[in-house]
């Protein structure tokens, strides 16, 4: 070990939030998902609000998300969790409820429930976890796939004759008037990652001044669904994904910015 | 408690209960011949009288997953529906069953198969009885008969539904639902605390105060064994239902030859066909079930053994019989008359199935 | 004034994704030629230049890695 000398308390800079449970997550190595959470839990942890956030899972990968995060959560059934956080969120108004949700779960079986509690302006969180991909089931085709793209119901490409286009339902809940905030993060770099923290702290600011809907899109990888190492699925991402599903804020304030 | 006299719908005095007895949130989609339930709601404000939320929700896989989520924090809520509507609620219900929460899911049935009529039926029984969703559960299953027992129930509702982490259904049909009688309704019954909620319902994910580990709400199990005693447990649950909470009403059964089982509208047309066949000297008494689930199948075993018959009477093509064949032991005949697709049947009709069928026949 | 930084990976949970390694400014952190419970190669330090900017931290997935930074 190098340095050794200077791991002691006082010279800690990093260390995984306590607001993180110590159970081992079941995500494939380099799996975003993990990072994701943490960077929601470090928020929860910061602003102080682990006794009053409530967390929704989703169906698919993070299904089990309830294990890894210390706070009270449900497990929703698939796609239906903005319709739970609705519920949730008007019957405990000062609470800090939020979705935790694949595209699969959000973008497709769900669509109806994220586009009602957007348009509704619910005031909760919407965290929509976008890898292009569905890894649960075995790699098949989601909604955000992008053309073009292997999956295992797609296995000589996305078409659009066969298959219809890839959906941006980001872009498409900022044009509701219920969303305040509409943000399309990722976390595969520090940078990301310091970025993608500040719009989440902003989401649950915005809840805390109950300003509506916050939807807040991680454009991921699945590096097993891609069949690429982690360090290769993070610059697929950038060069292919990102054409696509552009980074940045869409929606600020309840103002379109893009 | 003070009793104040109304005039209500079926429909309208489910709303007026809700209010009335501490419900938390109603979430519901309108559908005939259900929607003064919901109507009936947003016209009263109860936000403004007790805090209740009501919300209209975009679909019935909304509505059902809306009391999914309020039920997983230990909030009493309620959804409201009819027959195509509930097909569409199944998914949440076994859910809710899964992962034990309480609930209360009213269904005002209407004649189906597919989007069917919008006329009263019973055609329900099966799917409310035997769980309707996928996977081994029940829920406890209340038939009210009047608009009185439409508002009742539903304060039993919460108390069941809570004693045994359960959904709980009231299983009307449309003309309950449509039709007005008078009835008393009660004080208000104050909603729970916060800390009501964390001492009557201490699984809820309400919030996680630093004294206790986090709460998970989920019906996931991915290991079988554990599956399997989860289960038992449920299974458990049901069996307790069945020795505590089974409830139903005889009406001259003591000195009966024949009885009559049915429920809700059924039962109060058979007990004017009960009427009618004792003016002429026919001694029938009726058996009316008032829990669908837990059914009463003692009572009933008990009837099969000193009675000549047993006939149902149902707004459906026959599907409470095969309950009562079996709490039967197939001691007497049981037979079965029924109408259904929205069609009633009357008190003379049921005479003559009495007559000819049952006692002919 | 020289700034010296150290981690620590919680080897039995590391999946050795190697996204720390990377992310890593200064290019101290390798998958080790050892496996751990699980048959991962997991990360290591293997340089002393670290400076303890916890980029590491922020993009494991797994929050395996604990950072300390001092300055000497």
């Amino acid at each position: 070990m190098f340095n050794e000398e200077i791991i002691k308390p006082e010279n800690l800079v990093y260390k995984k939030t306590s607001v993180m449970t110590d159970a081992v997550m079941h995500y494939c190595p380099g799996c975003p998902h993990g990072t994701i959470h943490r960077i929601i839990a470090e928020v929860i942890d910061e602003m102080g609000i682990q006794e009053s956030s409530i967390g929704i899972a989703p169906v698919g990968c993070s299904v089990l998300a309830y294990n890894y995060f210390d706070v009270d959560f449900v497990e929703a059934a698939h796609g239906r969790a903005p319709a739970l956080a609705s519920a949730i969120q008007r019957l405990h108004p000062d609470m800090h409820t939020f979705t935790y949700q694949g595209d699969g779960d959000l973008a497709a079986i769900g669509t109806a429930e994220t586009i009602h509690a957007c348009n509704r302006g619910e005031n909760i969180i919407i965290f929509f976890v976008n890898n292009a991909i569905y890894g649960m089931t075995g790699g098949q085709m989601a909604p955000t796939t992008l053309l073009g793209m292997k999956t295992a119901t797609t296995p000589y490409g996305r078409r659009v004759d066969l298959n219809g286009y890839p959906l941006q339902i980001t872009e498409l809940v900022a044009q509701l008037p219920g969303t305040y905030y509409v943000t399309r993060q990722s976390a595969s770099t520090p940078a990301d990652v310091r970025k993608a923290k500040a719009a989440v702290r902003k989401a649950f600011e915005n809840q805390a001044n109950k300003k509506g809907t916050s939807f807040v899109e991680f454009v991921s990888t699945c590096n097993s669904g891609w069949k690429m190492t982690p360090v290769q699925a993070n610059e697929w991402m950038k060069e292919h994904m990102f054409e696509k599903y552009v980074p940045g804020d869409i929606k600020v304030d309840g103002q379109l910015v893009r | 408690m003070a009793k104040e006299l109304k005039l209500m719908k079926g429909n309208e005095a489910i709303a007026e209960a809700a209010i009335r007895s501490g419900c938390d949130g109603y979430f519901g989609y309108p559908i005939t011949p259900q929607s003064e339930v919901m109507e009936h709601l947003m016209a009263e404000m109860p936000w403004e009288k007790t805090g209740m939320v009501v919300l209209q929700a975009e679909s019935e896989m909304a509505s059902i997953n809306m009391v999914y989520g309020g039920a997983a924090t230990g909030k009493k809520v309620m959804t409201s529906s009819s027959s195509p509507g509930m097909s569409l609620m199944q998914e949440g219900l076994t859910y809710l069953a899964g992962a034990e929460l309480p609930c209360l899911v009213v269904n005002v049935v209407r004649g189906g198969p597919g989007l069917g009529t919008i006329q009263p039926s019973q055609a329900d029984y099966n799917q409310a009885t035997k769980g309707g969703g996928h996977g081994d559960y029940q829920m406890y299953v209340l038939a009210p008969a009047t608009v009185q027992e439409m508002y009742d129930f539903v304060f039993d509702a919460w108390d069941i539904a809570f004693k045994y982490r359960t959904p709980v259904m009231i299983l009307s049909d449309g003309a309950i639902g449509q039709a007005m009688e008078k009835l008393y309704v009660g004080d208000y019954v104050p909603r729970w605390t916060k800390e009501e909620i964390a001492a009557k319902a201490p699984w809820a994910a309400y919030g996680k105060p630093k004294s206790r580990g986090h709460n998970i709400i989920t019906s996931l199990e991915l290991d079988s064994v554990k599956q399997e005693i989860f289960n038992h447990k449920l299974q458990a649950k049901y069996r307790e239902m069945e020795k505590n909470d089974t409830r139903y009403e005889e009406i001259m059964c003591e000195d009966a030859d024949y009885v009559i089982v049915a429920y809700g509208s059924s039962a109060r047309i058979s007990h004017k066909a009960l009427q009618l066949a004792r003016e002429k000297g026919i001694k029938v008494g009726l058996l009316r079930p008032i829990t669908l689930f837990p059914f009463p199948s003692e009572p009933i075993k008990q009837l099969a053994q000193r009675v000549k018959g047993i006939l149902t009477v149902e707004m459906s093509a026959g599907q409470m019989v095969k309950d009562v064949q079996l709490a039967s032991e197939f001691k007497c005949p049981v037979k079965y008359f029924g109408r259904y697709g929205g069609i009633i049947p009357t008190p003379q009709e049921v005479l003559e199935a009495l007559e000819n069928d049952l006692i002919k026949g | 004034m020289a700034i010296k930084g150290a981690i620590v990976v919680d080897i039995e949970r590391c999946k050795g994704c190697g996204v720390c390694a990377s992310v890593c400014p200064k290019q101290v952190i390798a998958l080790s030629a050892n496996v751990n419970g699980k048959g991962y190669n997991y990360a290591e330090q293997v340089k002393d230049e670290c400076i303890g900017c916890a980029s590491c931290g922020m993009v494991c997935p797994d929050g395996v890695i604990t950072v300390y930074k001092a300055k000497l």
